[in-house]
């Protein structure tokens, strides 16, 4: 009896695994097999693959500024995680080893930024884009998403700053370090695993952010590919091409769950600390 | 840092604030002239006694969505919270392959918004899609549904969608909360042979409270900013448009500068009045 009822339990659990883990990844698998039909098999419901056929990946790729798009994301997301990991490191020091007054306030300031709605600094930013002439200019992206990659790797990066022992300074500074060395010779090696899982984080919001992209860019060539595959569309309003558009959707997500895949453990760890959101 | 944050942070923010109080067009940001309160509520008198209340509080376009948008951050941060439980439960649990289906868990979460909008839009299709087709194969709709297109229906394909996707989230903020719970408190309710159920409510519930509301937090405040997904899933829908939609909308679209930041700043003060609010009830929870 006891034995039926332990198996009928374990029996349950992993029924309930197996519902999550369908109900997560069943999206994409069958994003996947859209954007592998073409013609009139698109629009015959089906569960298993029945074509394979690669003509959306050679549409998407082969035409218009797709490929250009892929690229600009890469661009933005790249250029938007350095400067933000190059900022965060040094603000980080600053907050975790230098005391000063209002320390604490100034922390509470920089995550509460990360709060903000962006539609709230949508119109500031616009006029600032134009008055800089970066209206339409990746550059515009890069300097507008440090509002929300800014704010938690200060945040993550300083947690963990504070936790590593001050005595491995101390020894660094009896043997003449300057503090410029300690940050380069002491602080990034040990910090390697930390600047990893924000990198990776901000990179993945970087690559997936729309309405500034939406906002701030507004020619084939400059676009990013969230707005770019948000914007592609048919002959006529009313044919969708949804095997391009799945195709494209699986091209700029497959990246991401590979690395989510091979970093799943750093990005928990990462999330939890700085409540961040994709 | 501090100076590029308040580069673009506060100085964006300072503007939107003024130009709600301006008649700034999209054409004409630098001649912008003050007009005080009357983005927000004026009355027009049309000279013969009669007249009539204008602008953003009296605007029946903007209180529905108002409505719609904490309609919508109530319910997917109420479910996102239980299904988030139920995950970080099964991900708590010691099984074999739990790495992997951590990572599975995670996909969600990773794909682009504006994907996971498109792709549920596909499967949300009335005619082609696959929900219909298995709704109607397991005999769960009598009928196909035009999710997406029909007023009914439309808010909700925008908050299953946002509820795949953030669910993940909410599950590894509660995850990392119970991992806090120390082993032996398991052990002893186990030996005391207390019910599972009651460990649950008794113990586990209270001690991961905290990891709870911070999530909470989190997602209500991001709820509440939604636009990728409306925008993608329902464009152009009045029984979806959130507060971000409608500023959007009014900033970019309708050529209406002065009356989105409006738009804009009045979301910027729910969102910190809700906050406020917050932080208030959580301390008075603490003192207790």
């Amino acid at each position: 009896m006891r034995r039926a009822v332990g198996l009928a339990k374990r029996i349950g659990f992993w029924a309930l695994v197996a519902l999550i883990l369908f109900v997560s990844l069943f999206p994409f698998y069958y994003a996947i097999l859209t954007s592998l039909e073409t013609g009139t098999a698109i629009f015959e419901p089906n569960y298993f693959p029945e074509v394979f056929d690669l003509r959306n990946y050679a549409q998407v790729l082969g035409q218009g500024s797709f490929p250009r798009n892929v690229l600009n994301s890469i661009l933005v997301a790249t250029a938007t995680v350095a400067i933000s990991l190059f900022l965060g490191v040094t603000a980080a020091f600053a907050l975790a080893r230098i005391p000063f007054r209002g320390r604490k306030l100034l922390l509470l300031t920089v995550l509460s930024v990360s709060m903000f709605p962006q539609i709230a600094v949508l119109a500031g930013l616009f006029e600032m884009m134009r008055f800089l002439g970066l209206y339409n200019t990746l550059g515009s992206l890069i300097l507008s998403y440090l509002i929300f990659t800014l704010p938690f790797t200060v945040w993550v990066l300083t947690t963990f700053m504070r936790d590593l022992p001050i005595e491995i300074e101390e020894a660094a500074i009896v043997d003449g370090a300057g503090p410029w060395d300690i940050v380069r010779r002491v602080f990034l090696p040990l910090m390697g695993p930390a600047l990893a899982a924000t990198g990776l984080l901000a990179f993945i919001q970087a690559w997936n952010e729309f309405l500034f992209a939406l906002t701030f860019v507004a020619s084939n060539e400059t676009r990013t590919v969230p707005v770019a595959i948000a914007l592609i569309s048919g002959a006529s309003s009313q044919e969708t091409p949804w095997g391009p558009i799945m195709a494209a959707s699986v091209i700029v997500t497959a990246p991401l769950i590979v690395l989510v895949m091979i970093f799943q453990r750093r990005i928990a760890a990462g999330l939890t600390t700085g409540g961040v959101k994709g | 840092m501090l100076a590029a944050l308040a580069f673009v942070a506060g100085w964006p923010l300072a503007r939107t604030i003024w130009f709600g109080f301006t008649d700034a067009s999209l054409g004409s940001l630098a001649d912008a002239e003050w007009v005080g309160f009357a983005n927000y509520l004026e009355w027009f008198d049309y000279g013969d006694g009669e007249g009539e209340w204008f602008g953003l509080l009296a605007d029946a376009a903007w209180w529905e969505a108002v409505r719609n948008t904490l309609f919508f951050a109530l319910v997917t941060v109420s479910i996102e919270t239980a299904l988030g439980m139920v995950v970080a439960l099964v991900l708590n649990a010691r099984f074999p392959l739990r790495g992997l289906v951590r990572a599975g868990v995670l996909v969600p979460w990773a794909i682009p918004t504006i994907v996971s909008a498109k792709m549920w839009a596909w499967m949300l299709n009335d005619q082609f899609g696959i929900i219909n087709d298995l709704g109607v194969r397991l005999g769960l709709l009598a009928a196909p549904v035009a999710w997406v297109a029909s007023a009914d229906t439309a808010l909700i394909a925008v908050m299953i969608v946002d509820i795949w996707k953030t669910t993940p989230f909410m599950a590894l903020l509660i995850l990392a909360g119970l991992q806090m719970i120390p082993e032996d408190i398991y052990e002893a309710a186990r030996i005391d042979g207390v019910n599972p159920l009651l460990v649950f409510w008794k113990v586990t519930l209270p001690l991961v409270a905290p990891a709870i509301l911070v999530a909470i937090v989190f997602r209500a405040l991001d709820a509440l900013r939604v636009f990728d997904i409306v925008y993608v899933l329902t464009p152009n829908n009045a029984s979806t448009t959130t507060m971000s939609v409608f500023a959007q909308q009014n900033l970019f679209q309708f050529d209406q500068f002065a009356y989105g930041s409006a738009a804009s700043t009045a979301l910027f003060l729910v969102i910190g009045l809700v906050t406020l609010g917050y932080l208030r009830l959580a301390r008075l929870d603490l003192g207790n």
